[in-house]
């Protein structure tokens, strides 16, 4: 009872009563910057962080996986936000800069393929489908053309575009290769214009991220995908965090490993990794389990404890 | 009766009088041609045609304005208070607030007005008082005309490269100011320009009689007397890069900041930014949040505009 009645007067006044320790010998700067998708969950860590070291200035960028890279790989950021796996060229570029990473695991995120509802034929797709329906060069015109039974209504398509990582993972694993897609389709890096779009158009079909279905779940129709296994599955927070859902993607964090002396960003890296969980679900992604975040606690105290010993 | 159509009125009525007066003076030829009459009538529907679309015009235009502000107003009424005011951004939009995109803004503003008056009004006063009329000045006034019109999205690109990469200025404030001030200078030259060659030549030819130096000239009667009309550019300049979010973003403003900058090399987000980002996110909520986000700025915009009006009148009206 009391931790209930604790718990309210927290909400209630949440901006001047703090019940864990505040340190303010504590000061320097975080600079994150990257992927849209991930920046709730910096959001979040950075909102959280600051609580209890007000003096730590955590600021966060959103200029795409790709964008964030750049910065990252030049060493004009500590911590690069990623929707997607560093590239080879990208890990190419900070060797040459002198920039050693590590890689740590935040959250894991799905894709959803959404209709609209009134589309009532479409029970699953399978991945061979998604991909004759996305290669580049595309024969489907109309929904007749991906399966004989289905009417033959023009197909019309929405997606993110070229600077999203959800692209990148979309067309990897779709396609085999990142980046290959056809292009005759309406693109945009805004997922809220994607929804409004399949919302209002019955043979509409759009793909994004799983949050924005959740939030959207009442005017679109996300569709169960047909694994390797044969089986449909409908994305969800337990089967996009088991990894049976087909388009689950890990969300991560690339830490400057010199930057990570500071103790400042050191103090960061570890108050993310053990509140991710918790301030993923929050802001509507999936945790990863457990056992992934001790894992990963793991790695980058090991990786500075290397360090140090040099 | 409103006044635009008195004025109407008794213009056509004026015009009855002179086509009477027409009438009698042309004499025996109007008796000849019976259409006479007939062009009257339709210079006069012109006139009522003509009257009709521009109210039409503005009625469209003030339609539209108003079914803006109604939509953003009814979404974003609910957060607007103190706590939105004076909260940081939050991941929980009951929590969330505008208060460095607020100061932000401010930092940005204050100092992009400082720089662009500095070099716009300078550069105006320059090619309009001082330069010699060559050929080189006559191609940079038509660069500068050229400039006004390049998108804003290539004035951040410029920054990023210039300010924020080769100056070492990182993504600081004064990064981002330098690059607005880029992007109104040829609006504000333009407009101090059209300020300056509206001052009669008489004022400058009385100064210059009573023994006055050039730099007096402008300072003490030139200056002064295009001020309402610089003022009213600068401001009009300045709404315009206090709502661009492009240019910031390109130059890689940043979108969560829980700090007021507290020096020009900060870093720092904007409203337009803040705006942008609450947009994109997928909780209804937060598309609430930039609705207050966008009143806050239609207000701050006023408030500019509102400055703007009061210099015109109070040094309109010294002169």
């Amino acid at each position: 009872m009391k931790k209930v009645l604790l718990s309210v007067l927290l909400t209630a006044t949440a901006s001047t009563s703090q019940a864990f320790a505040v340190d303010k010998s504590l000061k320097g700067e975080v600079k994150l910057d990257g992927s849209s998708t991930v920046f709730p969950i910096a959001e979040a860590a950075a909102e959280e962080f600051q609580k209890e070291y007000p003096n730590v200035r955590v600021t966060v960028g959103v200029s795409g996986t790709g964008g964030g890279m750049k910065k990252y790989t030049v060493g004009e950021i500590d911590i690069a936000n990623a929707s997607r796996k560093m590239k080879d060229e990208e890990a190419k570029k900070a060797t040459e800069n002198k920039i050693e990473t590590i890689e740590l695991p935040i959250a894991n995120d799905g894709i959803a393929v959404v209709v609209n509802p009134k589309n009532t034929f479409v029970k699953s797709l399978t991945l061979t489908q998604l991909k004759a329906l996305w290669e580049p060069g595309s024969k489907v015109k109309t929904w007749k053309d991906l399966d004989p039974s289905f009417p033959a209504d023009p197909v019309k398509l929405y997606g993110p575009g070229a600077d999203s990582g959800t692209f990148d993972f979309f067309t990897e694993h779709v396609m085999g290769t990142a980046r290959l897609s056809r292009s005759d389709y309406i693109a945009s890096e805004d997922d809220n214009v994607l929804v409004t779009g399949v919302s209002k158009d019955k043979n509409a079909l759009g793909y994004f991220g799983f949050a924005y279905f959740v939030e959207n779940a009442k005017v679109i129709r996300d569709i169960p995908i047909v694994g390797k296994d044969g089986v449909a599955i409908t994305p969800s927070a337990e089967t996009i965090e088991k990894g049976t859902y087909s388009l689950a993607r890990p969300l991560m964090i690339y830490v400057n490993k010199k930057s990570a002396q500071r103790p400042e960003v050191k103090a960061f890296v570890s108050f993310m990794l053990k509140n991710a969980g918790k301030l993923s679900k929050e802001v509507g992604y999936v945790p990863l389990k457990e056992a992934i975040y001790t894992d990963a606690i793991k790695k980058f105290d090991a990786a500075m404890s290397g360090k140090a010993s040099h | 009766m409103n006044p635009i159509e008195g004025t109407i009125d008794s213009q056509s009525k004026s015009e009855t009088a002179a086509g009477v007066k027409a009438g009698v003076a042309a004499g025996d030829e109007a008796a000849l041609h019976p259409m006479f009459h007939n062009p009257r009538k339709l210079r006069l529907f012109k006139e009522r045609f003509f009257y009709g679309s521009i109210l039409l015009a503005t009625l469209c235009a003030l339609g539209f304005l108003f079914y803006l502000l109604f939509s953003i107003g009814a979404q974003g009424w609910e957060h607007l208070d103190m706590d939105f005011i004076n909260n940081f951004p939050s991941r929980k939009p009951a929590q969330a607030g505008f208060k460095s995109a607020i100061w932000g803004t401010v930092w940005l503003g204050g100092m992009t007005l400082i720089f662009s008056v500095f070099f716009g009004v300078g550069a105006a006063l320059y090619l309009q008082e001082l330069s010699p009329k060559n050929r080189f000045t006559s191609s940079i006034q038509v660069s500068i005309s050229t400039l006004a019109g390049v998108p804003s999205i290539i004035y951040g690109m410029l920054g990023l490269g210039i300010f924020v990469r080769f100056m070492g200025m990182g993504r600081s404030v004064l990064a981002g100011s330098l690059t607005l001030s880029l992007l109104i200078i040829p609006v504000i030259i333009i407009a101090s320009r059209e300020a300056l060659k509206a001052v009669p030549d008489s004022m400058r030819m009385a100064s210059f009689a009573l023994g006055a130096t050039r730099w007096q000239t402008v300072r003490d009667h030139v200056l002064p007397a295009a001020v309402p009309g610089i003022a009213t550019g600068v401001i009009l300049a300045m709404a315009r890069a206090m709502g661009e979010a492009a240019p910031l973003i390109m130059l890689g403003a940043l979108t969560y900041v829980a700090f007021v900058p507290s020096g020009p090399l900060d870093p720092f987000t904007a409203m337009p930014i803040q705006i942008f980002n609450w947009t994109s996110r997928p909780q209804e909520a937060f598309h609430d949040l930039a609705s207050t986000g966008i009143i806050v700025l239609l207000g701050f915009l006023m408030l500019c505009n509102s400055v703007a009006i009061f210099i015109r009148l109070r040094w309109g009206r010294k002169l």
